[in-house]
């Protein structure tokens, strides 16, 4: 949709600048407008997860009565996250002599491209959304799978036994956890009826009793537990940390990475976050509607500040649970996954089918 | 032409510097390679109480890829010191090193056949920090030393030969050095072994005109 519009603006405009254009034009003028977007959503995402990482590490050391980044900047630490990429960026890039060069060098790319096309179809209001696909949650859901390719081609190219290891641990844990993941967001979509992100989040709006997390009381509310411990998951959080658990794994499958390769993995896992959260934003509270209808503030400001609000609050709870929990071991980790969450997400979601056709 | 001729020569290179230096100061990612009873002290300096996390130095990677300071936490000794050489190997440029407490600066008392006297002797040290343990202001304060040491690095010229003792060590920096000796302490030993005058006489005398 913000593709559409801004290469719409700059047609008009070379049309009034170039009266002779002809009807394919658009190819060229599409193709520019889309560069745009998508260098806007790279620097929105860049600053986005920076400020996550500098909040992390202000969570963390509140939660442990320190102060952290005092010195940076002047006020609170602002710019430590702006040094560490300084920093990263100008860092030695090793590619251990015997990886696998080609696969190496591909694999954060593959991350990081995979995260941010998960932002295309986040919906920060009801129009300023890059791309409203109708298959918006699906779309979402097939990329982030993604990751785990990339996961495994990193830890297989770094031929190193941490790396290897971890790479096996995450992509056992990421592929187990899209089961429930899956069933949770299947429950979203069956209340809304359709899989595009605008439409689920304009099916709960008007203040937040309409939001999805209330409907079919109590199966919608175990729905959105369901979704958000899957994407605890899904996300290598802490307690399900096991990919990069530092006392058993040194750092897990990104161990040979160095420099800006390593900040693309980082950027990948804080990017990600924001992205699980907003997705149970959109699908359990409401997406860009607000807590409470004000008729008089437009969408334009309204949306994009409760879609992230609401988002940022739940990438807080994660940073909150991050800094409660112990690590889980991986057998507990694979039993909560097969033992628990999926036969309750299965029962819950035929639940929630049964009421939504029996009231609907 | 251009900003050069404007603002001076190497303007470019020093704002370059100035900027590059600030990152890399207030982003040390430490590797801690703990052997022995300073870890408490270095512990300690992680705590909430002193907090290293307000210099942005709190990130621990255990990854020596991921590592920008190796901070060598206690005595090292004969059997760890191939493993100490491969992780400062393995760690990627610019890195540097804080040799934390005697031990690791000096051998500390363990003045024997199975200790390293100094890690200096394996790889080069950035700043050296007193105690037995040190006390965390200790670490603080080395801390800050090797920020002041890193905002007056050239950047460019990184490369260039270190000198130690007012010898250039070689165009690579691992390449294994031989320490200055020590005769100060082995005059000590010998004046335990025998009679003879003490070692420090004639330098009291020379104090004294």
């Amino acid at each position: 949709m913000l593709v559409e519009w801004v290469a719409w603006l700059m047609r008009t405009v070379a049309e009034f600048v170039l009266p002779f254009t002809a009807s394919w034009t658009w190819i060229p003028w599409y193709t520019i407008a889309l560069l745009h977007v998508a260098a806007i959503l790279l620097v929105v995402i860049s600053i986005l997860t920076m400020f996550l990482v500098w909040l992390e590490r202000k969570v963390s050391a509140h939660m442990q009565d320190r102060l952290g980044p005092m010195r940076v900047g002047g006020w609170h630490g602002w710019a430590q996250s702006i040094a560490d990429g300084l920093k990263l960026l100008l860092k030695e890039d090793i590619i251990p002599a015997m990886a696998d060069k080609p696969v190496f060098k591909i694999a954060p790319l593959l991350i990081f491209g995979a995260t941010f096309m998960s932002f295309v179809v986040l919906p920060f209001s009801q129009n300023i959304i890059v791309s409203n696909l109708n298959i918006g949650v699906l779309f979402i859901y097939g990329i982030s799978t993604v990751v785990v390719i990339g996961i495994i081609m990193a830890g297989w190219s770094s031929n190193n036994k941490w790396s290897l290891l971890g790479a096996m641990r995450s992509a056992a844990q990421l592929v187990s956890y899209e089961i429930p993941v899956g069933l949770s967001l299947l429950a979203g979509v069956v209340m809304a009826g359709s899989l595009s992100t605008v439409e689920i989040s304009l099916a709960q709006s008007g203040g937040f009793w309409n939001w999805f997390i209330w409907r079919c009381f109590p199966f919608g509310f175990i729905a959105a537990v369901a979704l958000y411990v899957g994407a605890l998951a899904e996300t290598n959080r802490t307690p399900f940390d096991l990919a990069e658990a530092e006392s058993e794994l040194v750092s897990g499958y990104h161990t040979e990475y160095s420099g800006f390769r390593w900040a693309l993995f980082f950027l990948a896992e804080y990017a990600n976050m924001f992205v699980a959260s907003a997705l149970v934003v959109i699908l359990f509270l409401g997406g860009f509607s607000g807590i409470i209808p004000i008729a008089f503030v437009p969408d334009v400001i309204a949306g994009p500040f409760w879609f992230l609000s609401k988002t940022l609050f739940l990438v807080f709870v994660m940073m909150w649970i991050r800094w409660t929990l112990p690590r889980l071991r991986v057998d507990q980790l694979m039993g909560m996954c097969w033992k628990y969450l999926i036969p309750i997400a299965l029962v819950n979601l035929g639940a929630i089918g049964l009421w939504t056709s029996m009231s609907g | 032409m251009g900003l050069e001729t404007i603002f001076g020569s190497g303007f470019i290179t020093s704002q370059l510097n100035k900027i590059i230096n600030w990152g890399r100061k207030n982003s040390f990612f430490p590797l801690p390679f703990v052997t022995a009873c300073c870890g408490m002290e270095f512990m300690a300096t992680w705590g909430s109480h002193y907090d290293v996390a307000r210099f942005g130095a709190e990130l621990p990677r255990f990854s020596p890829r991921q590592s920008d300071l190796l901070m060598v936490v206690g005595t090292i000794n004969h059997k760890i010191a191939p493993v100490l050489k491969r992780v400062y190997d393995q760690m990627c440029e610019p890195k540097w090193v804080i040799a934390f407490g005697a031990c690791a600066s000096s051998g500390g008392f363990y003045r024997n056949y199975a200790t390293v006297q100094g890690i200096d002797r394996i790889i080069p040290v950035d700043v050296y920090i007193a105690g037995c343990p040190p006390r965390p202001e200790a670490v603080l304060e080395g801390l800050m030393l090797l920020q002041k040491k890193v905002e007056g690095e050239d950047v460019l010229n990184r490369g260039a030969p270190i000198m130690v003792n007012g010898q250039a060590y070689s165009e690579d920096r691992l390449v294994h050095v031989e320490p200055p000796v020590d005769h100060r302490a082995d005059q000590v030993v010998a004046s335990h072994e025998g009679p003879g005058v003490h070692p420090w006489q004639g330098f009291e005398e020379t104090e004294r005109r």
